[in-house]
Parts: C-alpha cells; structure tokens; sequence
C-alpha cells in the first residue's frame, strides 16, 4: 500500500501522521467518486452509516411509505503528501435529503472543491450555497462531458452567481492531473487568504 | 455492507457495541488516527474478536474512517469499539490537525506534497 513506509516520525502516538481532509462536493453523479479516485493513492474506500428517520426533516419523509433503514454512503481516498501529513479527501453524499451529514462532515476540513456538471450546473448550486454560508473556502471546478467543455468559465460563473474570489476551474474528473490542479488551486486560494489574513 | 439484507443491518453491529449506540468520547474524527499500543497492557481483558481485528489493522497508523471502511462497519459502530479500546489502553489516538487558523507552513507541504503527483 502506498504510503505505508513513508511514516518516518516517531512520537508518543506510535508515529501517526498529521491529517487533514477537504471535501468534493457538487450535485448527484457529478463525479465525485470519479475525482477522488483519480488522485487517491488507494481505490477510494466506502463507509456506511445507518440512519433514522428521526434525523431527516418532515419534508424528506413524504412518500416513504414503509419503516427501513437508510444508509448514507460517503466514498473517500488518500494522499500521502509527506512522511507526516496525510490528506484525506471526502465525497460529500450527493442528495440533498443528506445534508444535515454535512456539518459533520466539513468540521475540521481545510476547504471544498464543489464539482460541477456541465450539463446541469444548478444541480450544485445548493453545495456552493452551503460552503458560503458557512465562510468555508471553496473552488468550483467544471467537470466537463467526456472531457468536453461547451461553455467558457465566465458563462458558467454567471450561470451560479459566484463572486469574483471564487475561482472556476475546468478539468476531467478522470484525469490525475486535471484533478490534482483542482486540489493545488484549493490550497492556492488558502495560502492567499492565510496571507491576506497575516495583512 | 454490500447485498445483505439492510433490514438485519443495525442489529449486528450494535451488538458489538453492548447496546450502546452513542460513543463516550467525541474526540474521535473521522481523519482522527489510531495505532495499537505496543505493548499491549498485560491486565487487560481478553479482547473481543472485532476488537483483535482493529488491533490488527491499527498495527500501522490508520485514520477512523478508512478503519470502518476495513471492517465494513458503521463508523458510529467502530467509535464506541474505539473508546472500549482507548478506555483500556490498547490504542493511542492522534486528532486531526487544528485548521482554524490557516496554517502557512501546513498549506505549502500539501502544496508541495500534490506537486509531487
């Protein structure tokens, strides 16, 4: 496995590595899991949490007609970035019925890149709408349709009403490179606003 | 969790837990990170099988979620297994780095670190 003979630290905690994660966020079937296990060092891994249906809102239990237990389902992969920290990078659950996970979910996280499909692009507008309200620092990256991309960056900025300090990317979920410059322009955006905060 | 029968689901796992559904400790993260204490205390009791499967993965440092996703469990389930085992010495857990305040030097070895990919 990658990455297992690179903990070289040793400390009290049997040299665990620092970790950080970020979240990939964006509509359902944007390619979240695509984007994650394109720059994961492992094949992205699954976990499954059971749910009540105390823990959705009245809204999302119409048309349920029969008691059963849901599972939410979150896709992750790794990145061992150097012998002691370790990102993580989290699909967010793509429904929206989910989304009272995601505050769990994006304690802690360094930033967001909210994926967006070229086809639909309102479907992540409420994952944008999340990270600004809670102040979380996010990119938006343009997945395009078999590596297509029809509009230019501007149309799509309009098309969400992003500021002008969001960045927009175009990329291939699919392609290592492509995604790994998404996750470089996330940091970018950090390092400048850790910069800008230090005045 | 694949095709097993959702309905059966939620029984199995909690009774790994003792019936408790709710974790002692909060301080395990998803990103958290847990090794197996070496040694391991001597007076501690025999540990359960799905405790000795999670000594055995955390042998080498693992993060809780990739844990879970290891023994295809909940990752409420392995937290409250987490404790039990923290609770009798038989782990160290490391938490997440702190990102409240953006760190510079953090942000330029993850910089460096996807350059390198």
């Amino acid at each position: 496995m990658a990455g297992s003979d690179t903990v070289s630290r040793a400390s009290a905690d049997g040299g665990a590595p620092d970790t950080v994660k970020i979240l990939i966020a964006g509509g359902f079937g944007v390619g979240k899991t695509t984007l994650v296990g394109s720059v994961s060092e492992i094949r992205p891994l699954r976990t499954e949490e059971p749910l009540t249906m105390a823990g959705l809102d009245v809204d999302d239990l119409e048309g349920v007609e029969e008691k059963r237990v849901t599972t939410v389902a979150m896709d992750f992969g790794r990145i061992t970035v150097s012998g002691d920290l370790v990102l993580y990078l989290f699909g967010t659950p793509g429904q929206q019925r989910f989304w009272f996970m995601w505050n769990d979910l994006a304690h802690g996280a360094l930033g967001a890149v909210v994926l967006v499909d070229v086809r639909r692009p309102k479907s992540s507008f409420a994952a944008i709408d999340f990270f600004e309200r809670r102040g979380i620092p996010f990119v938006v990256a343009v997945n395009g349709f078999h590596g297509e991309h029809p509009y230019p960056v501007e149309d799509i900025r309009e098309a969400l009403t992003l500021p002008a300090d969001v960045p927009v990317l175009l990329c291939d979920a699919r392609e290592r490179e492509s995604s790994r410059d998404v996750l470089i322009a996330l940091i970018d955006l950090l390092i400048a606003q850790a910069a800008a905060a230090a005045g | 969790m694949g095709g097993s029968d959702p309905s059966g689901r939620l029984v199995r796992p909690f009774t790994l837990t003792g019936g408790r559904t709710r974790p002692s400790r909060a301080d395990f993260t998803l990103i958290t990170t847990v090794t197996t204490a070496d040694p391991q205390p001597e007076t501690a009791a025999r540990p359960q099988p799905e405790h000795t499967r999670i000594l055995r993965l955390c042998v080498r440092p693992m993060a809780v979620a990739e844990l879970a996703a290891r023994l295809d469990l909940p990752v409420s389930v392995v937290v409250i297994m987490l404790c039990d085992l923290l609770e009798a010495g038989r782990i160290t857990v490391r938490p997440p780095r702190p990102v409240t305040t953006p760190d510079p030097d953090l942000l330029q070895k993850v910089r460096e670190g996807l350059g390198r990919l």
